[in-house]
């Protein structure tokens, strides 16, 4: 049974990975002609919930109705037929083809060519494409002209061509992951118009955001996540961002971090205006680092703290703003620059960036160090050999041997094994991006361990986490970010969950 | 018994080239057993030795993850250049009317340090104007024929195919210690050897090896681990054209002539013998072994099915099954595991 003016329904879904429970018993209604805002942590179970609503995840229980009708989502083109739509954070078009035909992709008009009374071909209808295009795009109140080339458009207006094509499938349902992350203050109203005119049609949007004044602005309902559950429901003119700041972070901490007998002691590295060419990236950012200390980078997405980390290690660029190590002035313009400094990152994207999946574990850990069992350009295999046995011992990696090939191993495995590589090169500096992603808890906690034991020995850390726990936990100082820019820098032990979600989200 | 069949199937997986080749040589002596010789032996190595020598060369290309396309028309640069500058004073069409009697080593040097330049520039062309290897090899391989017919095509020579050279070069190519007999053990392929002992310590003992490798497994993650990728493919590139270099003079030195022809679709040879013998087109896998396998492979289904009177036109369709099969058996190594 539909309640009165429930559009969308997700009654009870429930979805597990291996190893975490991503959504626990979460319901979610939606009314016809409404914008509902979804509130929540990263890893609060957000875009979990939306993907399964997508048909990307199957749930592992529970159902979804649309108009009291229950429809089954496998894929998402089943999701497209129901009248669900989503706009991703991360928008993926086709760059080199025209507006019109990355909207009606997949499913052009065609026109017949006879020949006397047979059908002897089918060939795109062009001028029905454009003619419908341009109806689409007047109806919308869009100022974009079907034939332009999508590659050469700016980002909101790529964003308002999804909107379009969202709109083109006779969405119901449109899901908006993160639509403001990387607009302007015009944009974003542009935005918010085309917004307007979609609940007017009556069409409903889930919108994901992580900025309070945006959500307290334009949403009717705002649902709360938090650990893979929902905390509640409630109209927008009952909320303040205090109120769900709280709501968003109020939680017992389940997870347990190792004892830390570590002393920051002397300033290693300090970091003044550093700016990156990218002006949407980040901007005039200072801080300093103590050696042995273990400073936590927090900050929501869209903070660019991995833009930040991997400009002080030569992946990016750096426009102005100095790095200096010891007190001396350096530049860090490569990786190979950053190892000769002594400083190891270990990258958030651990497939894309880190392992050499089809080598051996040998080869995945001796690789940033091999001048070191180098002589005369020869390599010795008993060294490597043993440089990597030691390695993988200490840091108790699960495998029969070092011999294994890495993509064999589990992402626990793995990222130790990556955490191996970089201690090998004797590092005084340890930029951790999301070192626990994707690990299963006990994995994690045998990195927090080691983590833990390498500021004792007077490592420098710099550690990124999404996880609020993990920074609070692990940290001795945090830096907060918003928007490219160093909002804050709270002390580790004293600092509370609001505190830094204040400082993340403050606008 | 079911643990027993899966190792089976581990143990075929793992070691599918060596049991082809195998298979291969007990059908073609079933067939026919005087094709189990001394001679036959000698035969194929001698056959195949500069073939080995591209295809090692061909091999480092595809390991970093590209294909090297110039490898063919590098032989026949180096042949025609090597060929030039070792005629016999006597010879009626030299190619230099004039050139006095020069030391054998230096138009050896010349055709090597040719092969090395072209492989360089390959390098240049893939790692810092960051064209795909295919495209890049293939302006090359275009560019350095026409470069090469120009040479070729200079007055007094005007496109003669080149002869006479003298023994002290041919030597390299036909020469042999022993008696000459079955026994006996050609120069080349001594040569051959020499180069896949090279290759392999290149490949497991030097950082540039595994560097490589490194950069076929994961660029990014090779970059990230402090590797310039782009001087590592530079020197890549340059070892196979010096390798592609050698095996022309080698060429023209066992033929005892040479012509702006020579070379021509060996690289796919060399590739097609690459990736029968385990190496990945995607790059990060491949050994000396492997490719030597490979390259003998091919060499006895020519030479063996041949010796048996399978018509050459059949031994093509043989050969390209064989390439198919083999690469769709060696990629279930990695697929499974997904």
């Amino acid at each position: 049974m539909a309640e009165p003016g429930a559009l969308l329904e997700m009654i009870g879904i429930s979805k597990a990975f291996p190893g975490v429970k991503a959504l626990e018993n979460v319901s979610l209604k939606v009314r016809a002609g409404t914008v509902h805002a979804l509130m929540g942590e990263n890893g609060a179970g957000k875009s979990t919930l939306m993907k399964c609503l997508f048909g990307l995840y199957s749930p592992d229980e529970g159902e979804i109705r649309m108009n009291g009708e229950t429809v089954s989502i496998p894929n998402s083109q089943a999701a497209l037929a129901s009248g669900i739509s989503m706009i991703h954070q991360e928008l993926h078009p086709i760059p080199r083809r025209s507006v019109m035909e990355n909207i009606w992709l997949g499913r052009f008009p065609l026109r017949s060519v006879r020949l006397g009374k047979f059908r002897a071909l089918s060939l795109v209808d062009h001028k029905k494409m454009y003619g419908d295009t341009k109806r689409l795009f007047e109806e919308l109140g869009m100022d974009i002209k079907p034939n332009t080339i999508v590659g050469t458009m700016s980002v909101s207006k790529i964003q308002s061509v999804e909107i379009a094509k969202a709109v083109s499938f006779n969405a119901k349902v449109i899901v908006m992951d993160e639509p403001t992350s990387s607009l302007t203050g015009n944009e974003v109203e542009h935005l918010f118009r085309i917004i307007g005119d979609l609940k007017r049609r009556g069409v409903a949007i889930i919108y994901i955001s992580h900025k309070m004044e945006e959500i307290l602005r334009i949403s009717d309902d705002v649902t709360i996540m938090r650990d893979g559950r929902k905390i509640g429901t409630w109209p927008a003119e009952e909320l303040t961002t205090d109120l769900i700041i709280s709501r968003m972070v109020g939680r017992d901490l389940t997870s347990r971090f190792p004892e830390r007998e570590n002393v920051p002691g002397d300033v290693l590295l300090r970091v003044d205006g550093l700016t990156s060419p990218n002006p949407r990236s980040f901007r005039d950012v200072s801080f300093e680092l103590r050696k042995g200390e273990i400073l936590g980078v927090g900050g929501l997405v869209g903070a660019q703290r991995t833009e930040l980390i991997e400009a002080l290690f030569g992946l990016r660029a750096v426009s102005s703003g100095q790095i200096s190590l010891h007190g001396k002035p350096v530049r860090i313009r490569r990786p190979v620059d950053a190892i000769r400094h002594k400083i190891a990152l270990l990258t958030e994207e651990r497939r894309a960036t880190g392992i050499f999946p089809v080598l051996s574990v040998l080869e995945n850990t001796v690789i940033a160090s091999q001048r070191q069992y180098e002589k005369y350009g020869w390599l010795n295999d008993r060294k490597r050999r043993e440089a990597s046995e030691r390695s993988v011992e200490r840091l108790r990696v699960k495998t029969p041997s070092v011999k294994q090939a890495m993509m064999n191993l589990s992402g626990g495995n793995q990222q130790k094994v990556l955490l191996a590589r970089w201690l090998l090169t004797d590092p005084d500096i340890l930029l951790l991006d999301e070192p626990t992603r994707g690990i299963d808890v006990g994995a994690k906690y045998e990195i927090y361990t080691i983590i833990a034991d390498l500021a004792r020995q007077g490592k420098s850390i710099v550690m990124i986490s999404s996880e609020m726990p993990e920074l609070l936990g692990m940290s001795d100082r945090i830096l907060v970010m918003r928007e490219g820019r160093l909002t804050g820098i709270v002390e580790g032990p004293s600092a509370t969950e609001e505190e830094i979600m204040r400082l993340a989200a403050q606008s | 018994m079911k643990l027993g069949l899966r190792d089976a199937g581990q143990f075929v997986t793992q070691y599918a080239i060596y049991i082809v080749l195998v298979v291969l040589i007990v059908c073609i002596s079933v067939y026919d057993p005087s094709f189990l010789s001394v001679q036959t032996l000698h035969d194929i190595l001698l056959q195949n030795a500069t073939r080995a020598i591209i295809a090692l060369g061909a091999a480092f290309v595809l390991i970093t993850g590209g294909v090297d396309l110039s490898a063919g028309r590098v032989v026949g640069l180096t042949a025609v250049i090597s060929a030039s500058m070792l005629q016999i004073p006597e010879y009626a069409r030299r190619f230099y009317p004039d050139l006095p009697q020069i030391w054998v080593g230096i138009p050896i040097l010349l055709a090597i340090l040719a092969g090395l330049i072209v492989g360089l520039v390959n390098g240049l062309i893939v790692s810092k104007l960051r064209v795909p290897p295919f495209i890049a090899t293939l302006g090359t391989m275009v560019a350095v024929y026409g470069a090469n017919s120009l040479y070729f095509d200079m007055k007094p020579n005007q496109s003669q195919p080149i002869g006479g050279l003298r023994s002290d070069f041919t030597t390299l190519g036909s020469g042999y210690i022993g008696n000459g007999g079955p026994y006996s053990v050609p120069y080349l392929v001594l040569i051959a050897i020499a180069i896949a002992a090279l290759v392999w310590v290149i490949f497991n003992k030097t950082r540039l090896g595994k560097n490589m490798y490194a950069i076929g497994g994961n660029v990014q993650a090779a970059h990230v681990s402090g590797i310039n990728v782009g001087r590592n493919l530079f020197w890549i590139y340059g070892i196979a054209g010096s390798l592609y270099g050698l095996a022309g003079l080698l060429e023209a030195a066992k033929t005892g002539g040479a012509s702006n022809n020579y070379g021509n679709m060996y690289e796919l040879d060399a590739i097609a013998a690459c990736v029968v013998g385990g190496v990945s087109t995607s790059g990060g896998i491949g050994t000396v072994p492997g490719v030597m396998a490979g390259v003998l492979i091919f060499g006895v289904i020519n030479y063996g099915l041949t010796f048996i009177g399978v018509s050459p036109y059949w031994q093509l369709i043989i050969k390209g099954l064989i390439i198919v099969a083999a690469v769709s058996f060696d990629i279930r190594k990695y697929l499974a595991r997904r």
